[in-house]
Order: C-alpha cells, then sequence, then structure tokens
C-alpha cells in the first residue's frame, strides 16, 4: 500500500498546505498532520524544502503497454450528422498522433454510415471503424457500449477520445469500467509525453477553481472524454484518402432498454453545446418580460440563449438554457453576459469563452473581472440599441 | 419497490473563494453538503416510493464524517443508511470508487435481497466527473439510464425522461437497473422536525473492506488506473475593456460598431 508520513524534519512551515487539493493537511504545534481526507495523491511531496513528508508510491508492476498503438476517436453522431466535437477530437487527435508517429482513426456506431464515414476521413481519420446496422439507429448505451468494447479489444488503441456531451458522457465511463482502464472526464487540455507515451490530461476541478493534470500510466487505451469547442477540427480536405474497416463484432440483440421517443424540444439555435456565440440572461434582466431583449439580440446574431440558475429557479426559462455548475458547460467563441452577477458556479460553466461581454448595472458584479468587454449600465435601453445596429451593419 | 441511492459529501464548492494573493483555494470553514444531484436522485426515489410503495436505502464512500450527509438523506425519505469506508480505499479514482462501491452494494443485497432500481447524481460538484454511476451499472452488470430528470415505476420496469444535448429521450428499462440524476423540475423535500430527530438516532452501519469480497488491488490509490501528475489554480483573467458612453444606447451602438469592425461578428 501507499503511505504517506511527515517525520521529524518537518518545520511547520506550512507551505505543503497550499498544495493539496483536498486540504488534508493542517499544522499543529509547529508540524504537519495529514488528515484522513487525504487520498494519497502525493501533490504535496515536491512543495516541501525540507524533505518532511516521507510518501511511497507503490507502482503497479507495468503491463504490457506496447501491444498499444494509435489515437482513436469516437465519432458520435445523430441521424447520420457526425457531432461537431467528433471533428474537433479529430483536429486532436492527428496533432497527438503526430507526437506519437502513429495513425488517428474514427469509431463510427449506427444506421447509414456511408457518408458519415467519408466526411470523417476529409476531417483528418486515417481509418474509419464502422458497424451500420439498423438496430444502431438510436443511440443506447447498453449496446454502443458493447460493440465499442469488442473493437477496442480487437484492435487496441492507446488512446481514446471521447466528446464530452450528453452520450459521450455516459458511454466513456462504462467503456472504461469494461476495459478496467482510467478514464479522464472533460478534459481542457491534452498533451503528450513523447518519451513514456503518456498522455497529459488537463481538466478542471472543484467548479474551474482548480486545475488537475491526470495520466494513466499502467493501463492502456488512455481514455479521455473532451469538452465540445474547446479542439480545433482541421480544415475538411476533399482530396484526403483512408481506409474504411468494418470490424466483426457481435451485435446484441437482447438489451432491456428501449427507447420511446426522442423529441428535439430545443431548436437548432439553442444548442448551448455547440452554439459560436451566447446571450445569456441573469437576474439583472428584471422581470422575465425583459427576456425578449436577450432573445431578439440571440436571433440576429444567430446565438442560443442561455441563462443563470437564478432565472431558471425564477422560472422564466426552462433548466435546458441553464449554464453553470449545474447547469450546462459551454464555451462558445462569444458569450453575451446580460445582468449576470458573475457568481463563481456560473463562471464555472463559461469562463473557457474566448471572448465575454458583460452588461451590468452594477460596477462591482464580479462578472466584470473576468469580462474582455464590460457595459455597465440598463439593459432595457442597451439591448435593444446593440440588436438594431447589429440588424443594420450586419443584415 | 426496493431502491438503493448512492450519495457523496462534497465541499459547497459554492463557499469556496480564492485567496486574491497567493491565487489558491481557500478551503477553511468551507462546509460539507450532500452533493446537490445527490439530493436530487434522492428525491426522485423518494417520488417514487410514495408512489408505489416500497423502501429507500442510502449508501456513501468516504470517511467518518461522511456519516453527516447519510443522517441528512435519512430525514428526507431514506430508510436505512451505509458508509462505506476503509483507510484503503483512500486515493480511489473514479474507476476504483466504483468497484468499490459495487462490491458494497452486493454486501447489502446479500443481506437485504436486491434492489429494483440504484439512484446515483447525475455528477458530484467537487469532481463533476460523471464516471462513477456508469461505472457502477457497467461492474453489476445493469443498464443505465443518466441525466434522467423524471423517472415513473412499475412493477418490473421504469420509464426515465432523459435529457440529451438538443432535447430528451422517453427511455423505458426493465429492472434491475441504474438511473443517474441531473436537475429536474421540482426541488427536494426538506426534513421536518420529527424526521430529522428520528435522523439523528438511527443507526449507520459500517461497510469495511473485511465485509465484502473485493480485490484489494483494485482499491485505493494502488488500483486506481488514474493518477494526479499535478494541480494548478488556473490564471485568472484581468479585467479589460470597459465601454462608456452617454447613455445605454449609446453604449449598445458602440458595442457593436466595435465588435463588427474586429471581425468577431
Amino acid at each position: 500500500m501507499a503511505s504517506i508520513k511527515i517525520t521529524d524534519q518537518c518545520t511547520g512551515c506550512k507551505l505543503c498546505l497550499k498544495s493539496c487539493p483536498f486540504g488534508a493537511i493542517v499544522v499543529e504545534d509547529k508540524k504537519a498532520r495529514i488528515l484522513d481526507t487525504c487520498t494519497l495523491c502525493g501533490a504535496c511531496v515536491s512543495s516541501c524544502k525540507f524533505e518532511a513528508i516521507d510518501f511511497t508510491k507503490e507502482e503497479s508492476q507495468a503491463a504490457d503497454l506496447s501491444a498499444y498503438h494509435g489515437v482513436w476517436v469516437f465519432a458520435e453522431q445523430k441521424d447520420g450528422k457526425v457531432a461537431n466535437v467528433a471533428f474537433e477530437l479529430l483536429g486532436e487527435g492527428t496533432r497527438l498522433a503526430a507526437k506519437l508517429d502513429t495513425k488517428v482513426s474514427a469509431v463510427l456506431l449506427g444506421e447509414g454510415m456511408e457518408s458519415a464515414s467519408k466526411e470523417l476521413i476529409t476531417h483528418g481519420a486515417d481509418t474509419v471503424y464502422v458497424v451500420d446496422d439498423p438496430k444502431l439507429r438510436q443511440y443506447n448505451d447498453e449496446s454502443y457500449a458493447d460493440i465499442f468494447v469488442q473493437v477496442v479489444k480487437a484492435y487496441k488503441p492507446e488512446i481514446i477520445l471521447i466528446g464530452a456531451t450528453t452520450y459521450g458522457r455516459s458511454l466513456a465511463p462504462r467503456v472504461a469500467s469494461v476495459l478496467n482502464t482510467g478514464l479522464t472526464a472533460d478534459c481542457t487540455g491534452l498533451e503528450i509525453d513523447t518519451q513514456k507515451r503518456e498522455l497529459l490530461q488537463t481538466r478542471p476541478a472543484f467548479g474551474g477553481n482548480l486545475m488537475a493534470t491526470i495520466i494513466c500510466p499502467n493501463h492502456r487505451p488512455q481514455m479521455a472524454s473532451v469538452r465540445p469547442k474547446v479542439m480545433k477540427a482541421l480544415e475538411p480536405d476533399e482530396t484526403r484518402q483512408g481506409e474504411i474497416i468494418v470490424p466483426d463484432v457481435n451485435i446484441p440483440t437482447d438489451t432491456v432498454t428501449k427507447v420511446l421517443e426522442v423529441v428535439n424540444s430545443l431548436t437548432e439555435k439553442v444548442n448551448l453545446a455547440e452554439a459560436d456565440i451566447i446571450v445569456a440572461a441573469g437576474r439583472g434582466i428584471g422581470k422575465p418580460e425583459n427576456l425578449r431583449y436577450v432573445e431578439e439580440l440571440a436571433d440576429v446574431l444567430g446565438a442560443a440563449v442561455g441563462a443563470s440558475r437564478a432565472v431558471v429557479d425564477a422560472g422564466w426559462i426552462e433548466y435546458s438554457h441553464q449554464v453553470g455548475q449545474t447547469g450546462k458547460t459551454v464555451g462558445p467563441k462569444i458569450y453575451i453576459a446580460c445582468g449576470i452577477s458573475g457568481a463563481v458556479q456560473h463562471l464555472a460553466g463559461m469562463s473557457s469563452s474566448d471572448i465575454i461581454i458583460a452588461i451590468n448595472k452594477n460596477p462591482d458584479a464580479p462578472i466584470f473581472k473576468l469580462a474582455n468587454i464590460g457595459l455597465v449600465g440598463d439593459l432595457v435601453e442597451i439591448l435593444p440599441a446593440l440588436t438594431k445596429e447589429f440588424k443594420q451593419r450586419i443584415g | 419497490m426496493k431502491l438503493l441511492v448512492c450519495v457523496k459529501q462534497v465541499p459547497d464548492t459554492t463557499e469556496i473563494r480564492i485567496d486574491p494573493e497567493t491565487n489558491t483555494l481557500i478551503r477553511a470553514g468551507v462546509p460539507s453538503i450532500v452533493n446537490p444531484f445527490d439530493t436530487y436522485a434522492l428525491e426522485v426515489a423518494a417520488r417514487i416510493k410514495d408512489e408505489c410503495g416500497g423502501s429507500i436505502t442510502v449508501i456513501s464512500m468516504g470517511p467518518q464524517q461522511a456519516k453527516n450527509a447519510l443522517t441528512e438523506c435519512l430525514g428526507v425519505g431514506a430508510d436505512k443508511a451505509y458508509l462505506v469506508s476503509d483507510r484503503v480505499f483512500g486515493g480511489s479514482d473514479t474507476l476504483a470508487t466504483s468497484y468499490i462501491l459495487s462490491g458494497a452494494i452486493r454486501a447489502v443485497e446479500a443481506k437485504e435481497g436486491p434492489f429494483d432500481v440504484i439512484f446515483c447524481g447525475k455528477q458530484a460538484i467537487d469532481g463533476d466527473t460523471a464516471q462513477v454511476g456508469p461505472e457502477i451499472a457497467e461492474h453489476l452488470d445493469l443498464p443505465q439510464v443518466t441525466y434522467a430528470v423524471e423517472v415513473t415505476a412499475k412493477e418490473g420496469s421504469i420509464v426515465a425522461k432523459r435529457e440529451n444535448d438538443d432535447g430528451y429521450a422517453l427511455i423505458e428499462m426493465q429492472t434491475p437497473c441504474l438511473v443517474t440524476v441531473t436537475k429536474p423540475a421540482f426541488d427536494p423535500r426538506v426534513p421536518t422536525i420529527k424526521s430529522k430527530l428520528a435522523a439523528k438516532k438511527a443507526e449507520i452501519a459500517i461497510i469495511t473492506s473485511e465485509d465484502m469480497e473485493l480485490d484489494i488491488s483494485r482499491c485505493g490509490l494502488k488500483g486506481s488506473p488514474t493518477k494526479v501528475k499535478k494541480t494548478f489554480t488556473p490564471q485568472v483573467k484581468k479585467g479589460g475593456l470597459r465601454i462608456v458612453a452617454e447613455d445605454g444606447a449609446a453604449a449598445g451602438v458602440k458595442l457593436a460598431g466595435l465588435l463588427v469592425d474586429a471581425k468577431v461578428i
């Protein structure tokens, strides 16, 4: 077992306190003490200038990792249309594969997947593994995970990237669990340690207050789910050549799950996860009637409408619009926060947006600390003027 | 119906502040709460119990202090509680955690009979991974539905309304199964004075590694395939440009001009 101990070299300097992601160190009587909440992550060891933290990490014996090759991307699709996040992951996968001197492949499950397979090749896939079957028309955790695992076991990739969509976040853990391997959720940054062929997976934790870089040293494949809109897709190239492989798999027939109905209650515009521009409403809009100013602006920009928790809890707009820790995490090019003060939980859901524009009455609202552009003033005056001006200039 | 709800005690991340000097998390005095998504899961289970009868068991993995979270659950609909706690579980990542919890669930089932539905919150607000639920389902070989906002049950099956990225799906599933719950349209119930007092008196059984069949090499830090290489606080962006104009309308025009001229829109 791994263990951790504070030795007599400890001077009680408290340097280690800040290094602990779990707040599991206290200093009492000028000596550090490790609390029960310690998870033995070892993050504190390097913070000690006196080598007073005695940490033994038990290395599991290295499994044979050399049998695993290539970077894989799960190509999520709906009704034959590949999700943008799959193209983004192919772009990132291409970059990672180059560092590892290997290839990037896509795994595509569904029905009528011919044009989708070709599209994946134009976006960078060297190989597309396609399982095309009427039983896979609709996404289903059980059968998708089952088939995905069969393909992984047959071809042994070293890295698997899956979009952190509602389906991807449902599929990835099931697959990781069967393969008994590590999975890092919602990564926002990926790098390669070329020497060890390790994937360095960086993700936010504690509502975005802390970033952690995670590795999976002794298990393969290394699996990560990656947030949409973080990675960059390649420009599609129609001349690219790729191989299409139809793996030999058993398609489960006796699933106990039945999809009764799929309803697209949200218009294309409101898909927050994939939107380039989001106009979001906070309590500062004052009353539900004022929501229309936000919607009109979103309309002219072709943007999705987001909302803070306060607005959702007040019943002014549906929960599906909620951005933040208990809502959706978004990363658009432009986020226009209207009357949102900027509580930590809200910021956790949108702080990775490229450009943040804040409009708020209160000049001291925390959102202004994060905003690239800030306007102090009354939304009821600003928004209609903004909408009108955009209409005139971009029509 | 026999229902199980998995809960986690988490620091209230809304209370976490950043020290502006050192740019690190200030944890002192941060209260512990029941993970909000787990309270939604418990409420969904409690509504099924109201409707169809049955019982709710809650289970949590964590240090001794996580008992407080379980006590809270006992005040709002749960009938029985188990704490899964052992030093060898420390440092578990999601895979190891789900492995241990599935072992503990089997141990509870051996005593109390099988559960029809196992509920989890969609994710915990400290880790935000959403992985433990589906991983438990796989370990126990159960079908799953994630992101549920509504669940109705009848003998032998459930129907769940599952949120997806552009709407929802209605999914019917035979029991036993596992459901992860996101924020529903209703609020979790609050305890009464009577239920609170009863919860305080209720016994919480402890399950350790000795009480279940586990491969210890798959538990704790050692059994976790993922390792934390480093942690750091993200760079806090400094405030940017302020647009000042004589009135709101003029400010709006200015902003639109700026964005269009810079070709961002």
